[in-house]
């Protein structure tokens, strides 16, 4: 697995970038990922990377848009607005979780 | 009523759902369980039986609808008892399915096997009454299907749109089959010059996979089918005539083929047993569901993290039979399921190609050994594997249904399967970089 330096501290990240341990994670990283992407953290941004942590912690697995939206209550077009594109990657990215399982 | 209090001393195995996971469970569990001490039950809404594959070729022609359909009853061993009835939910803790007309079912042991359906409603346009006259189809059903067999011998040329809404879907490359048959058919028909032919789809390629996605992305050049990626379909405007995404992308068509949200039976979700899709929670290597050792959920029902398709069905069944005999006896379950998959994909002008992958390894390029019958080309094109293809709606009555044997590993083998040299080595990238 490859390990990226970020504020000086070693993360242990995927292919394709993303972090393979949510515990390496904390607020300040989640400000150099946006930076990576070339986001800017809001507090809604916060509150939506937050729910996402939870969920995730509790259920075992990065929840999907669908998720964000019936339990979380973050409008999948909101998600559209906050993170441009690719709302579920990119929040995943943020969050410091893996990307929503894709299935096959 | 009377079904429910008919006397009884041993102990009851019920399954829910007599497709293709449930026909084959109880067709494999009753010689193996005493009649004596295991009664078996089965229960569907329906007493027809579809062969679920053959949807994709009846808009083209190639199967009449009487050709997939079959009466349920005379699948399944005699020795099962046939319920019909819709399921209205499971009391997990009093161990007893009720059934929409009232009919309480008993169990000691309960199997979920009632699959994942089409919800046209979840997407705004496309549950509209009026979408079919408007050119927005679809062919996840009998009736969709043969609908779209109507609308397409009535198209003369235009925009030609195939879509997926959302993941998952059973038979996750129907859509690109699909749009790989309609592409053929077009040029057959001498429509397709005068026709653009779009693949809208929420992944960002053609297929999750990357060297799937890969193989099939050029596929998709060769025939000069544009690719649509990255789109998360918000609404179907059915006065514009077009696709709209939540970044407000709009892709305009004449005719629309879509799938529709797939979602598992309403009664999963009601009795606490599903996912935010109503697919129910399960272990991936024993489909025991959690929190629960009387439940299990086999086939597209089942929130595993593979194909919904019947291949996986029926190796999810093999793995299961073995186990659950353990398990009633109070032993360990010792069979692992490993997500085993294995997929034809029609690929237009008679031939096909052949997936072949697993929870850990993607599908990859090479040949499937088949015993007997001869090596199968993996991830490329062939007349054999069409015929392969064809082949299995006979092996899928007689053979599969049964529940008898087929000369197929349960578990995914790399014999025959390239590694795939060619993508950079991951440890190469700037793990500091990443691309989104």
């Amino acid at each position: 697995m490859p390990v990226a330096t970020m504020l000086g501290r070693e993360i242990h990240v995927d292919e394709e970038g993303f972090l393979t341990d949510p515990s390496e994670w904390d607020e300040e990283l989640a400000k150099q990922l946006a930076t990576n992407i070339g986001l800017e953290l809001t507090d809604r941004h916060f509150e939506a990377i937050r729910f996402a942590r939870e969920d995730q912690a509790a259920q075992g697995e990065t929840p999907t848009l669908r998720r964000m939206q019936t339990v979380g209550g973050f409008p999948t077009k909101e998600l559209f607005g906050l993170f441009p594109k690719k709302p579920a990657k990119k929040l995943s990215y943020v969050a410091g979780l893996q990307k929503p399982v894709g299935c096959v | 009523m009377g079904i429910a209090e008919r006397p009884f001393t041993g102990r009851r195995l019920l399954v829910l759902g007599a497709g293709t996971a449930g026909t084959m469970v109880v067709n494999k569990l009753r010689p193996r369980l005493s009649r004596d001490e295991w009664e078996i039950t089965i229960v569907d809404q329906s007493e027809e039986h579809h062969y679920q594959p053959g949807y994709l070729f009846v808009p083209f022609g190639a199967y009449r609808p009487d050709e997939i359909v079959k009466p349920r009853r005379r699948l399944i061993d005699r020795g099962v008892r046939q319920v019909t009835g819709t399921i209205d939910r499971v009391d997990t803790d009093a161990r007893v399915a009720h059934l929409e007309d009232g009919t309480a079912l008993p169990y000691d042991q309960l199997v979920v096997a009632t699959g994942t359906h089409p919800n046209p409603d979840e997407t705004p346009g496309l549950g509209e009454p009026d979408a079919k006259e408007r050119g927005v189809h679809s062919f996840y059903t009998l009736a969709d299907a043969t609908a779209l067999r109507d609308a397409l011998e009535r198209f003369d040329g235009g925009r030609l749109v195939v879509n997926l809404i959302d993941l998952p879907i059973k038979c996750p490359v129907a859509p690109l089959e699909f749009a790989f048959l309609a592409e053929a058919w077009l040029r057959e028909r001498g429509l397709r010059e005068q026709t653009e032919l779009t693949y809208v789809t929420p992944l960002d390629g053609a297929f999750t996979k990357p060297l799937a996605a890969r193989e099939l992305g050029g596929m998709f050049d060769e025939r000069g089918i544009g690719l649509e990626a990255d789109f998360m379909l918000e609404r179907i405007d059915l006065d514009e005539k077009m696709l709209v995404s939540y970044d407000e992308r709009e892709v305009p068509f004449d005719l629309l083929v879509t799938v529709p949200l797939n979602m598992g039976a309403p009664y999963v979700g009601r009795s606490g047993l599903g996912d935010d899709l109503d697919h129910v929670k399960v272990d991936k290597h024993t489909f025991l569901a959690d929190g629960h050792d009387d439940v299990f959920a086999l086939g597209d029902a089942a929130n595993l993290p593979t194909s919904k398709a019947g291949s996986v069905a029926h190796f999810a069944v093999d793995v299961f039979v073995d186990n659950f005999l353990r398990h009633i006896e109070g032993l360990p379950m010792q069979e692992s399921f490993d997500g085993h998959a294995n997929c034809f994909i029609e690929s237009g002008d008679g031939k096909a190609m052949l997936l072949d992958f697993n929870y850990d390894t993607e599908p990859l390029l090479g040949s499937f050994p088949l015993p007997e019958i001869g090596p199968l080309k993996l991830l490329g094109e062939s007349e054999f594997n069409h015929w392969g293809k064809l082949a299995f709606r006979w092996i899928y009555w007689h053979v599969l249904l049964p529940g008898r044997p087929l000369p197929l590993s349960t578990s995914m083998s790399m014999l025959g399967k390239q590694r795939p040299g060619e993508p950079a080595p991951a440890t190469d990238r700037d793990p500091q970089e990443v691309v989104l």
